[in-house]
């Protein structure tokens, strides 16, 4: 109730006031913005414009056109390592937007305020640790030898660590680990967003007899549907961007998880390995081209930028 | 900056017609007239013809790249030549194919500074630090020939020794040392047993065969380890990385000399008598490392696999010279590492890095005690000399070693990529899926093709 009411108070106030600060504080918006537009256009976009740059030429900087992508293409890595990308991904998201968004319903619902904190605070905990130290906990966990939990890995078949790392397993085991790290936050996420559905609806659909599910399905998921949107473009970005983790297995497993295994690997040896810098901005905007169709997709399905009329 | 307006529909559509014809204009154009997207490194000139020294300064610090084990032998020279200024960093040493020197040099031939001025590397580094890495760049490596080393110590040098280090007429690297592959042995599991130490393959394998009957557990060797191509398919003279010239690879894992190999080794991988676990993986110590009776691989096993991991008790091992073919007179064996020390032709003080990397090589000072068999003879005879280098073992080890450093097989060239990684990423874990050697030959092949492609050579397959 309260909710509700706050808010039709304080929209038209802010509406209001828009115009009104726009022309007024100028000078101290722009040095607030000035850091992070700095460092955007040195660290974003310089970069993104030279990748594009470098794709389009060849190492004595003359004009190549499309000659670079079509390189990197036929490259006998390229479709492997794309393949083994794109299969992580689907498992990735999937599983993390089914998972997330079940945890945080039944952390918002179904449990008590404090023990739902607990778990939120222990969910988050592994996505506070660098990529890299996760990586290596899972080094850990997954070693027959060393793991605390080798009796699980034995009752799979899996005695020792080569026999873990066959290339048919690495993506189950990549998403365990992105899941591992990157879902507590994502899980804090989703709650927030569940507490902002007004109470209001959620009792007006228990009235109405709508049990939990019913009411997690057709009420609470529909209403967070933009941040579960917002989730998969960052996760898809992220994912397709997977390096750390493959590089680290590549390097503990001495050598039985392929270097190129993702395309960001693959560029990584055309760049320090090949010394071709230009093959490997090509696989770069490859990259980039997935990430902005995947996002542009999910952004007009979602109609998250649509602004509410509420 | 706030993001802009999106268009409406309409003008949406007027703009991503406007970038369509953009992009095809771009398209048609590049498919008009353009260059090739072919990187240049392969095919450029020498580094050699292009080498001058930078700007020379006596008293500039010597920045040196080491791995851990050659680490003391760096401290050493800074001890006896206090007057050198020493900045010594430690990093991988391009063990086990790591590409770290490789990358940090690409990166700082890019940025113009910041290489060191003298590295540890293996022989695969000599192969891209021989020739520049992009156009207008000068080979990372200097070539030590060229008033630099005299030819009376480089023809010191262990016989083949020297061949990874040369390109184009010029030597780019001192070899520290050899790690030619014999064959050693556990001599008091072998006389408790009551097995003699096999001279041909063919013993080698009725007794792998002997031991899964009579003791099962015991092992006579392992496939698992990144360099275990090295020990058997090298030895066996296999054609898997032969340069018939200096830009075209031969590899043919069908012939018979990669075939007696992987059929040999296929039987005692069934028996269980050799292992598809490295010797160096995780584990392999505690549960099988005294197990091992018999293991086909380089000099410095003895103190690094067996001593080192195994914790065996000094006095049970021994080595036997390298194993021969039924119907072979010559034995041929393989060499698994032995690492090089390079002078970086951007150094500013070449003469204290050139005077280090001699050192290290060449002096008895260090060489006797060195970890590892040194490359450069009269080094080698003070190191066999030595009586630490050889109180471990069961006999004496002299002759084999000798033996075995003159039998190296020079059909397995030192290629611009690690030999380690198709073995290792393909052929490993098919072995761990249950897959035959044999019946794996054609995807490592593949794979070994693959990878010389991409890195400029023509590959044959005959």
């Amino acid at each position: 109730m309260t909710l509700l009411e706050s808010r039709r108070v304080t929209a038209p106030v802010r509406r209001r006031g828009t115009p009104r600060r726009r022309g007024g504080g100028g000078l101290a918006g722009y040095f607030f913005v000035g850091g992070y537009a700095i460092l955007l256009l040195a660290f974003g976009v310089f970069p993104t414009v030279y990748a594009f740059y470098l794709s389009l030429t060849n190492d004595r900087g003359q004009f190549t056109g499309i000659n670079q992508f079509v390189k990197v293409a036929q490259d006998y890595r390229f479709v492997p390592a794309f393949t083994d990308m794109l299969l992580y991904l689907a498992m990735w998201l999937v599983v993390l937007v089914v998972l997330t968004v079940l945890v945080a319903v039944v952390l918002r619902g179904r449990m008590r305020p404090g023990l739902s904190a607990l778990f939120r605070f222990l969910f988050y905990i592994p996505g506070a640790l660098a990529g890299v130290a996760s990586v290596l906990v899972w080094l850990f966990m997954l070693d027959p030898a060393v793991s605390p939990v080798s009796w699980l890995l034995d009752s799979l078949g899996l005695h020792t660590f080569a026999a873990v790392l066959t290339p048919g397993n690495l993506p189950v085991i990549f998403v365990l680990i992105a899941f591992w790290t990157g879902a507590g936050g994502w899980i804090v996420v989703m709650y927030g967003a569940l507490n902002n559905i007004p109470d209001e609806v959620l009792e007006a659909a228990k009235m109405d007899g709508a049990g939990p599910w019913r009411t997690a399905w057709h009420i609470q998921v529909p209403m967070i549907r933009q941040w579960i949107a917002y989730m998969a473009i960052l996760a898809f970005a992220a994912g397709t961007q997977l390096f750390v983790e493959p590089q680290l297995l590549q390097t503990a497993s001495l050598g039985r998880v392929t270097p190129t295994w993702s395309p960001n690997q693959l560029a990584y040896v055309f760049a320090f390995q090949q010394g071709d810098f230009n093959g490997a901005a090509a696989i770069s905007v490859f990259l980039l081209a997935l990430g902005l169709i995947g996002a542009g997709l999910l952004v007009r399905r979602s109609d998250m930028f649509k602004v509410d009329e509420g | 900056m706030r993001t802009p307006n999106l268009p409406r529909s309409g003008s949406r559509r007027t703009a991503v017609r406007a970038a369509v014809a953009v992009l095809s204009a771009t398209a048609l154009t590049a498919l008009a007239g353009c260059a090739s997207a072919g990187s240049t490194t392969a095919t450029s000139a020498s580094g050699a013809a292009s080498f001058k020294p930078a700007t020379q300064d006596a008293t500039s610090t010597v920045t040196v790249w080491a791995d851990s084990t050659r680490l003391p032998s760096v401290q050493a020279y800074q001890k006896s030549h206090p007057d050198v200024k020493l900045n010594i960093v430690t990093y991988d040493g391009s063990a086990d194919g790591s590409t770290y020197l490789q990358t940090k040099i690409q990166l700082f031939d890019r940025t113009g500074s910041g290489w060191p001025d003298v590295v540890f590397g293996s022989p695969t580094d000599v192969t891209w630090a021989s020739r520049p890495t992009k156009p207008g760049a000068t080979a990372f490596a200097a070539p030590l020939d060229q008033n630099l080393v005299p030819q009376s110590t480089l023809d010191n040098f262990a016989k083949g020794s020297l061949t990874p280090c040369q390109y184009d007429g010029h030597t780019y690297c001192l070899r520290n040392d050899i790690a030619q592959v014999v064959l050693w042995y556990n001599k008091t599991l072998m006389d408790r047993f009551g097995y003699t130490v096999p001279t041909t393959w063919e013993q080698y394998q009725a007794l792998g065969e002997k031991v899964a009957k009579e003791h099962p557990g015991y092992l006579v060797g392992s496939v698992g380890d990144t360099n275990s191509q090295e020990s058997y398919f090298w030895s066996s003279q296999c054609p898997a990385f032969q340069l018939t010239d200096p830009d075209t690879l031969r590899t043919d894992l069908s012939s018979p000399d990669c075939t007696r190999m992987s059929n040999l080794l296929d039987t005692l991988i069934a028996d269980k008598s050799v292992s598809t676990q490295g010797f160096f993986s995780q584990g392999f110590a505690k549960d099988s490392g005294s197990k091992v009776l018999m293991a086909n691989g380089p000099s410095w096993y003895g103190q690094y696999l067996f001593n080192a991991a195994f914790k065996t008790p000094a006095g049970q091992i021994a080595a036997a010279a390298p194993l021969t073919w039924d119907g072979e007179t010559t034995a041929a064996t393989g060499n698994v590492g032995g690492g090089v020390w390079m002078v970086s032709s951007h150094s500013t003080n070449l003469k204290a890095s050139t005077d280090l990397a001699t050192w290290l090589t060449t002096s008895d000072a260090n060489q006797a005690g060195a970890p590892t068999y040194p490359a450069y003879v009269p080094a080698a005879d003070a190191w066999l000399a030595n009586p630490d280098n050889k109180k471990y073992f069961a006999t004496d080890v002299s002759s084999a070693f000798k033996t075995a450093a003159n039998e190296v097989w020079t059909g397995w060239s030192n290629t611009k990529f690690s030999d380690a990684t198709a073995w290792s990423s393909v052929v490993l874990p098919a072995l761990t899926a249950g897959k035959t050697l044999t019946a794996t030959l054609p995807a490592w092949q593949t794979a070994i093709a693959d990878e010389a492609k991409s890195v400029g050579y023509k590959v044959t397959t005959q």
